[in-house]
């Protein structure tokens, strides 16, 4: 049965919300367990450097501004840190490059 | 928490979610042309970014809907294809004070996308959701206006732009976690290996025909499981870190 375009909609969303919502209300305690601790403590590092790497070289329309585009990247965020500056940094980088290439 | 520093983080949230925002909204524009191609409207499109907000999800979404999918169908793709969020809910449960009001824990489920997770746990000590609302308020503007005007104006954006901001959401996840690599010669390591393992996800035969979605389900599993094996979080550190 399909519910439509806006009835498949309100599913996908409440489904999606759930997933999102279900961790909240399990874990209302803090977990004392040192494994799973550790292993939520690297959730968010693990997660993010594999959805950085190879995603970031390959987004740009000429593999050579996503190359760049990483070590600027790295070098901006490792001297700097500050967010805005680093993904500023990587925008023009593909910029720039795009000029070139 | 005071509402002094209600506000500061509130405030901080907002100024942090616009570069989210300008990185969104060259997500969600290519995803407005997308949902253009299967006769979407931009009110159709527009409500499916703002109650989703997920971008590999809704690329799912509409194929699902342009296949006329049943409901157990659309419920299973999402499930999957959203997996992530659920570690991501997870890891961030334990970042909020016992002492938070119970509201939170249905509001803050709204926010989590990859930015603004990776962003609320690099918080240290507990973090005051309001940091997380800041940003969503900013990036889920620029995510909804995108898709809408990705409907409506479909080619009209200059190809350099998009590309340009196409990178902007990786710079800023490069900003979250190379910092504390620098400090931490574990967590650097553990990025280059995650790095390495999701680059040979990508090239090698049966493993690049995973999605995206499950690479980074197994991997974090795999990695993130390993790593709190061989190195445990050091009680001492971990107090240190929620003063």
């Amino acid at each position: 049965m399909n519910p439509g375009i806006y009835g498949s909609l309100l599913i996908m969303c409440l489904t999606v919300y759930c997933i999102r919502m279900l961790p909240f209300l399990v874990f209302r305690k803090e977990i004392t367990n040192v494994w799973l601790r550790s292993f939520l403590y690297y959730v968010p590092y693990v997660t993010l450097a594999v959805m950085t790497f190879p995603a970031i070289v390959l987004a740009t329309d000429n593999i050579w501004s996503g190359i760049a585009a990483l070590i600027v990247g790295l070098l901006a965020a490792w001297f700097k840190g500050d967010l805005f500056f680093v993904a500023i940094s990587c925008c023009a980088t593909v910029f720039l490059t795009g000029l070139i290439f | 928490m005071t509402s002094g520093a209600n506000m500061h983080w509130f405030m901080r949230g907002l100024r942090d979610g616009i570069p989210i925002c300008m990185g969104y909204f060259a997500v969600s524009f290519a995803l407005g042309i997308t949902a253009r191609g299967i006769g979407m409207n931009a009110l159709q499109a527009g409500l499916m970014s703002l109650g989703m907000v997920a971008s590999a999800g809704e690329f799912a979404a509409i194929v699902l809907i342009q296949s006329a999918a049943g409901i157990f169908e659309m419920i299973t793709t999402c499930i999957v294809v959203n997996l992530r969020y659920f570690l991501m809910s997870c890891s961030l449960s334990q970042k909020l004070s016992p002492d938070l009001p119970f509201i939170h824990r249905f509001l803050l489920p709204y926010c989590i996308t990859d930015e603004i997770f990776g962003l609320s746990s690099a918080v240290p000590g507990y973090l005051n959701p309001r940091y997380s609302y800041g940003m969503t308020i900013v990036s889920v503007a620029g995510w909804t206006t995108g898709t809408v005007l990705g409907v409506l104006l479909g080619n009209i954006m200059p190809g350099w732009a998009v590309n340009a901001l196409s990178v902007s959401l990786y710079g800023m996840f490069l900003a979250i976690i190379i910092p504390p690599a620098r400090k931490d010669a574990f967590i650097a390591g553990l990025v280059l290996l995650s790095m390495a393992a999701s680059g040979l996800f990508s090239i090698l035969p049966v493993l690049k025909t995973i999605s995206s979605g499950f690479k980074v389900i197994i991997l974090t599993l795999l990695i993130a499981g390993g790593a709190a094996l061989i190195h445990p979080i050091d009680e001492t550190a971990n107090d240190a870190a929620e003063a």
